[in-house]
């Protein structure tokens, strides 16, 4: 795993902060994008992911706080940013219901084509050259995807995980620089997160930078060159899995920390005293358990823990 | 076991052989029923059309007989009789039920108005008792029989000129329906009412059927036949009109369905719900009436037609995007409620534009009266002319110039419903916030669909306005008991179908041409309207004539991925299956 720092950053968002009147949901969050990098975004639910990411693809305008591609500012509306080569997809799946896959994968060529309502109500020789082309490239798509044979099928009837995988397809169909996936494994069984494992790894190899919300950890911790965690709207730490599965901070962040604070730590010692007597039935609950969690088990115990 | 197949077996067998009953007394009742149309169902001529007579079916009887004649053939198709049996690739006893209920219905009808009519049973001869009873032999038997209802099985391929010939067949079926309609007597409604018990109770069965299914399958692989077929019948219409008030509704027909079809695109393609539609049809309209040379006009200028036509579409372009504008950031309910208000806006505006109210541009109430007619060429639409023999008066003379519009108006819409800029509208219809993030400027293609459809309405208007001769402010609101409105248009298009080419055309037809036949649902047409409309959402809300897209939705038997038939190696896993 090696981290690029040399080459010029596809993405750099510095200092943004979205508040909802007296909420803050995203406080001052510095983070940058390699070319050909995967980056990981993790963080208990409510950590103001998804905001940041809409904060990036300008869904919302971020209250203070720059978002720049290849160097220049992202201006604050949807379609530019997906213009200027930054595609997502949804956590919850978003795809055009009653419009088939192959549509739906035309839908994401629009940014990259130009034909208006004239050419498209005089056909010149240019509007089915076009038209020819975007087809085209939206069947390799599918190939790529494995949806190729269902082109024709509406998307309202394929299955959730290929639902996800044309969510992917579509986002691919603007020929982005950066790809940002919300939760491309929500809901799947392990041998579909796999297979997006493998997808996500020959998207990066042909040459586009992923960035990816996860609650899986195992996935995110095989995928990503890089990790940052986001609680309570902050980044807290930011590195290479590692970093993060050591970080004590973020293990607390997941999983509370229950001997700070108000107990006191005299009260502490006297439970953990008790527990130790009882120690030899149950073999200790949380802090052993906690201190797993920031060995190689730490995928596991930590996903379990943060879908309660 | 072996025992509860033999009898399986023989109650199989007793099954069989009483199917076979009920399908031959089925075919009997049919049978009778043809016969009954020949006697004679009254004593007087008062009833309208020709009941009185032994030997040839008239009026009301000959749709009794045409639904008999398809409920025997039906029959003979479910006997297994060779030669009939292409009639219902779909199963036969939902069809049966369908012709069987419309023949009896139509008998019924006819029976019983004449009795109410002429007041007494005393006026029905013998003959119309035999109907009543033959007709009903059927309903009872269908009932009775197994559902037999199964997928449409591929087609046995016919040599090209053959389904050539049967899209043509059909075509020539459609126009000889449409016209027979048409051409009911207006004074007297029970020609119409029959007729459309008849039509909406054979269409059913010629669904359930599966031959409708089949038709448009063909129609699907011979497009460019499919389009000749639907020109060529567009373009007869009106040689075959007898009186010039036929003509007319045709006229009338083709202005509401281009309209509609202008809507759909706003509404169908694009989602955006406009319930101000008509006031662009206004704009259309007293522009080019401004610009006709009336004598009323406040501008003394005669433009030539197609200079008139232009300035009514590029007018009607300026309002769609002035009003477009600012609405089209909002969303969903805010739009609607915009657009409701500027239709209202347009209809006060235009009022008030009398010289006492306001500057004096429309004449206020009176509108412009005398617009003179269209002379397009020197090919004057008010005189009646002669070609080979076929003369066209002046409502034929607009019927076919409305047609032209009509294609132009169907060829914009699926040309710009089949594109990239067609694909973003539906796009947006369907999640807006992802097509947006998908590169789609929603603003900018939400203001081409309206303008677009602006622009169409503002066309049709032109030629509105020359063939009603005058323009006023009342015939431009929202919802009232002549067309056009805005709520007869939106009414249209969802009666028809979103989204299709047929639907829009379709829907206006029907909702014109009914409230035209039955004049004594005058009063209560809103009402009736209503009342269809709620009938509609509750079992069809796809509308009358579905598009692709709802077809796949509803019909989803195409598809690879639905689970059902497909290799489950047997019932239990089925079961399991269906429970999980």
């Amino acid at each position: 795993m090696t981290t690029i720092t040399t080459t010029n950053p596809v993405l750099t968002a510095t200092g943004v902060t979205m508040r909802f009147g007296g909420l803050t949901a995203v406080r001052s969050v510095d983070l940058a994008v390699h070319p050909g990098e995967i980056v990981g975004l993790i963080g208990p639910n409510g950590a103001g992911k998804t905001t940041f990411f809409n904060c990036l693809t300008g869904l919302y305008v971020p209250t203070e706080g720059t978002v720049s591609y290849k160097g220049s500012v992202l201006p604050p509306k949807p379609h530019l940013v997906t213009q200027a080569g930054v595609a997502r997809t949804f956590q919850n799946i978003r795809l055009f219901a009653n419009m088939t896959v192959l549509e739906n994968v035309l839908v994401g060529r629009h940014t990259r084509t130009r034909e208006g309502l004239w050419s498209a109500l005089l056909r010149g020789p240019g509007f089915k050259r076009a038209e020819a082309a975007s087809k085209e490239r939206a069947m390799e798509l599918l190939e790529f995807t494995g949806l190729a044979d269902k082109a024709d099928h509406l998307s309202r009837n394929l299955p959730y995980g290929e639902q996800r995988k044309l969510e992917i397809a579509r986002a691919l169909a603007s020929d982005p620089g950066l790809l940002l996936l919300d939760e491309p494994t929500a809901g799947m069984n392990p041998q579909e997160t796999r297979a997006t494992e493998e997808l996500v790894f020959a998207i990066r190899d042909k040459g586009t930078a992923v960035l990816v919300i996860e609650h899986d950890m195992r996935f995110i911790f095989n995928l990503c060159d890089r990790v940052a965690v986001l609680v309570q709207g902050q980044k807290l730490v930011e590195g290479t899995s590692d970093v993060v599965q050591s970080d004590e901070r973020v293990v607390a962040a997941y999983l509370g920390t229950p001997f700070e604070g108000d107990p006191g730590e005299a009260e502490a010692a006297e439970v953990e005293a008790a527990e130790a007597g009882a120690a030899g039935a149950t073999g200790g609950a949380g802090l052993t358990n906690t201190t797993g969690a920031t060995g190689d088990a730490g995928g596991t115990t930590a996903r379990t823990e943060d879908e309660q | 076991m072996s025992t509860d197949t033999t009898k399986n077996t023989a109650r199989n067998t007793g099954a069989a052989s009483r199917t076979t009953l009920l399908r031959a007394l089925t075919a009997a009742g049919g049978l009778a029923g043809v016969f009954s149309t020949f006697l004679a169902w009254t004593w007087t001529a008062e009833f309208p059309g020709d009941l009185t007579v032994y030997g040839y079916p008239g009026g009301l009887q000959l749709l009794t007989l045409v639904l008999a004649l398809i409920t025997t053939a039906f029959a003979g198709a479910a006997l297994g009789i060779r030669g009939l049996r292409w009639l219902t690739p779909a199963g036969s006893t939902m069809a049966l039920r369908g012709a069987a209920l419309g023949t009896f219905a139509t008998t019924w009808f006819t029976v019983i108005a004449i009795a109410v009519d002429l007041d007494g049973l005393v006026n029905l001869e013998p003959g119309g008792f035999v109907a009543a009873l033959a007709t009903a032999i059927p309903v009872a038997t269908t009932f009775l029989l197994p559902d037999d209802t199964r997928p449409i099985c591929r087609p046995k391929a016919l040599p090209s000129w053959a389904e050539i010939l049967i899209i043509a067949g059909a075509f020539a079926v459609g126009l000889y329906v449409l016209n027979y309609g048409i051409q009911t007597d207006a004074d007297h409604p029970e020609p119409f009412i029959g007729y459309l018990i008849a039509v909406i109770f054979g269409a059913l069965a010629l669904v359930k059927s599966g031959l409708i299914a089949r038709i448009s399958a063909l129609t699907t692989t011979h497009r460019s036949t499919t389009l000749v077929a639907a020109l060529v019948t567009a373009v007869v219409f009106p040689f075959l009109q007898e009186k010039a008030s036929f003509t007319e509704l045709g006229v009338s027909i083709a202005i509401f369905a281009t309209v509609a079809l202008g809507l759909n695109i706003v509404v169908g393609l694009a989602g955006l719900l406009d319930l101000g539609y008509v006031a662009f049809l206004g704009v259309g309209a007293y522009t080019a009436a401004l610009v006709s040379g009336a004598t009323s006009s406040t501008i003394g200028v005669h433009f030539p037609f197609w200079a008139a036509m232009i300035t009514g579409a590029v007018v009607s372009l300026i309002f769609g995007v002035v009003i477009g504008a600012p609405t089209l950031r909002l969303r969903g309910d805010y739009l609607a409620i915009v657009t409701l208000g500027f239709g209202e806006i347009f209809r006060i505006t235009v009022l008030n534009l009398d010289g006492t109210s306001g500057p004096s541009v429309t004449n206020g109430p009176n509108g412009i009266p005398n617009i003179p007619p269209l002379e397009i060429f020197g090919f004057n639409f008010d005189d009646e002319h002669t070609f080979g023999g076929l003369t066209l008066d002046s409502n034929g003379n607009y019927y076919l110039l409305m047609l032209l519009v009509t294609i132009l108006v169907v060829l914009v819409f699926s040309r710009a419903g089949n594109s990239r800029i067609g694909r973003a509208w539906v796009a947006i219809r369907e999640d807006e916030t992802a097509a947006t993030a998908m590169g789609i400027n929603g603003f900018r293609v939400k203001l081409i669909a309206f303008a677009l459809g602006a622009t169409l309405a503002g066309v049709a208007g032109t030629v509105w306005a020359h063939f009603q001769t005058t323009v006023v402010p009342e015939q431009y609101v929202f919802a009232g008991p002549v067309p056009p409105n805005s709520t007869f248009l939106l009414a249209a298009v969802i009666l028809g179908g979103m989204g299709t080419i047929g639907g829009p055309l379709l829907g206006a037809t029907l909702l014109f041409l009914i409230p035209k036949k039955l004049e004594f649902l005058q009063d209560y047409q809103l009402l009736a309207f209503g009342i269809a409309l709620i009938l509609l959402m509750r079992f069809r809300p796809e509308g009358i004539i579905p598009n692709r897209r709802q077809q796949l939705e509803y019909h989803e038997t195409g598809q690879l991925d639905v689970p059902d038939d497909t290799g489950l190696p047997n019932s239990a896993v089925g079961v399991t299956k269906a429970e999980a």
